[in-house]
């Protein structure tokens, strides 16, 4: 039997395969709500059937996240519709919003009600089907879902997934977590966040039961709410799993849940091992695993069987996936224990990025391969390791921050200044005593981050070398 | 310093408000008081009082007023 190219499927005409079935698990719950409420698939399906006769596949729209049973109806209406849909925080800062909706005009918001976004078509529970713009828009017919690369700076950067790549990356994180109808996963992330969506996705796909809550791990509500209904498996960014050992976690009775999965950075390796230890001991499984949105997801998982041994590794490439390391020449490294970029190639590589609505129009640019821009090197196991960055940002608390937009909004205050970072803290250096109050609130406000994400240092000159380039290894080193 | 105005001064540091915005003050009320604040918080309290708060209370510090009684249990008189 010969190779077929990607994507072409000679038998039959090109169609996309439906997302979810939901009518095989009908009769089961799909979503328990922190407010009690039960929805079974059939329930789920029936109010996507309500949402769907409203759109047209050529529209756009934005869908306002909160983790509510509402949200994820207009959710799944959209994408069973084919409208391109950008998922956004409802509780973004509302200037942001507004500054995206300026840029992007889209046909429809499904958001909050009293959202006050234009005329109502449509209410269900208490989310509104707003009319928002008549605007023609030109989108390439295989854009289904565009999310943010940053929470939170209000960038206007949207990466554009497929059907295909949603479905594809869902299979593969159900297939290595062993996701079946049994599993009741608490929601401990947001949805327009990829980890939070791809937990969604992957458990909706397998026929399981969500434990839908915005409620954090900070309060009681939450605890109460994943105990009561017997959670088998929680999420986290390295952060989370900070907060919960501060919480006692490992001295908590918590006999249903089964399995722990951490992504969103670079855990510190003894508190992975700790985790790890900890599930170990419990007969529970703790899942170390590496993604980017650009890649919908999830890219690499450590197996279970393999974590004590491996616990400073991301893993694996997922199923369908595959990793490279190329070194500055873009040729493929095949020693191991030698560093170069990490390249990604799977069937859930992104599109490319919108930065505007005339991106929207254009077919796939990436061709299933992703460059992440993260140095790495494998064992001669296979396993790789993260060791660097390429690319400033920095993730804070699981939110990838860019540190040239966040030295753009410094500049509004004062422009000598320079950014630098590490995993969740940012150093901004000014040469002027008395701004840090003014800079701090200002990138809290713009940023949508805890003020404790910044710090600001007082420094004679901002380094820069003759041709007037900002030396930033110079400013990363005084950290 | 009384443990009143340590307690208040406690809040006001970890969260970068003012003594007027104390009183009523709850959980995500204002943004410093997410869970990376609350973390802060229960940080700044355990070393300010010297006392290590269980998982029940650290849940149930949902309020300003609420914090002042949770550490009468800690035979902390405010």
């Amino acid at each position: 039997m010969g190779l077929q190219p990607y994507g072409v499927c000679p038998r039959f005409p090109h169609k996309p395969p439906e997302m979810f079935d939901f009518l095989a698990y009908s009769p089961k719950i799909a979503i328990i709500s922190d407010t009690g409420a039960h929805y079974t698939y059939g329930q789920l399906q029936a109010a996507v059937d309500v949402l769907k006769p409203f759109f047209r596949k050529g529209e756009l729209a934005f869908c306002l996240c909160t983790n509510t049973p509402a949200c994820i109806m207009g959710y799944l209406a959209l994408l069973e519709s084919g409208v391109a849909t950008v998922l956004v925080d409802a509780r973004k800062n509302r200037d942001l919003l507004q500054g995206l909706l300026d840029i992007y005009h889209p046909n429809w918001v499904w958001g909050p009600i009293g959202a006050g976004f234009g005329e109502i078509f449509r209410q269900m529970e208490d989310y509104a089907l707003y009319a928002y713009s008549s605007q023609q828009h030109r989108i390439h017919p295989d854009v289904a879902l565009l999310l943010t690369t940053s929470g939170s700076t209000g960038s206007p950067k949207l990466v554009k997934l497929t059907a295909g790549n949603i479905r594809s990356n869902a299979e593969a994180i159900a297939q290595y977590l062993g996701i079946d109808a049994s599993e009741k996963p608490v929601t401990t992330l947001p949805m327009y966040y990829s980890f939070g969506l791809s937990i969604i996705n992957s458990h909706l796909l397998k026929g399981a039961t969500i434990l839908l809550t915005d409620k954090t791990i900070a309060q009681r509500e939450f605890w109460d709410f994943m105990q009561e209904h017997k959670a088998t498996s929680i999420s986290g960014v390295p952060y989370t799993y900070e907060m919960l050992k501060r919480l006692h976690f490992f001295r908590m009775s918590l006999p249903h849940l089964k399995t722990m999965t951490q992504a969103g950075g670079k855990m510190p390796a003894d508190l992975a091992r700790e985790y790890i230890d900890f599930a170990a001991a419990n007969g529970q499984r703790f899942f170390i695993m590496y993604g980017q949105t650009e890649a919908t997801a999830r890219m690499s998982y450590l197996p279970w069987e393999y974590a004590r041994d491996k616990y400073a590794s991301i893993g694996v490439a997922i199923p369908g996936g595959r990793f490279s390391l190329r070194d500055d020449h873009d040729r493929e490294i095949l020693a191991p224990d030698t560093e170069g970029e990490l390249v990604f190639e799977g069937p859930g590589v992104c599109m490319g990025y919108a930065e505007g609505p005339e991106d929207l129009s254009r077919g796939d640019e990436n061709h299933g391969i992703l460059h992440t821009g993260d140095i790495a090197r494998f064992d001669t196991d296979g396993f790789f390791y993260i060791t660097g960055r390429m690319k400033r940002f920095v993730k804070i608390w699981g939110n990838r921050c860019n540190l040239d937009t966040v030295e753009q909004l410094v500049h509004t205050v004062t422009s000598h200044c320079a950014c630098v970072g590490t995993d969740d803290k940012i150093t901004v250096f000014v040469t002027e005593n008395g701004l840090s109050g003014s800079i701090i609130s200002l990138l809290a406000e713009k940023t949508g981050l805890n003020a404790r994400a910044f710090e600001i240092r007082i420094v004679d000159a901002i380094p820069r070398n003759p041709s007037g380039k900002i030396q930033y290894a110079d400013l990363q080193a005084l950290l | 310093m009384s443990n009143a105005e340590k307690f208040d001064a406690v809040f006001m540091d970890a969260l970068q408000i003012t003594k007027e915005q104390l009183p009523g003050l709850t959980y995500q009320s204002i943004p410093a008081w997410d869970s990376v604040g609350h973390m802060s918080l229960v940080a700044a309290l355990e070393d300010a009082f010297d006392i290590m708060l269980d998982t029940d209370d650290i849940i149930d510090l949902s309020s300003y007023e609420k914090g002042k009684e949770l550490l009468k249990k800690y035979a902390v008189e405010l």
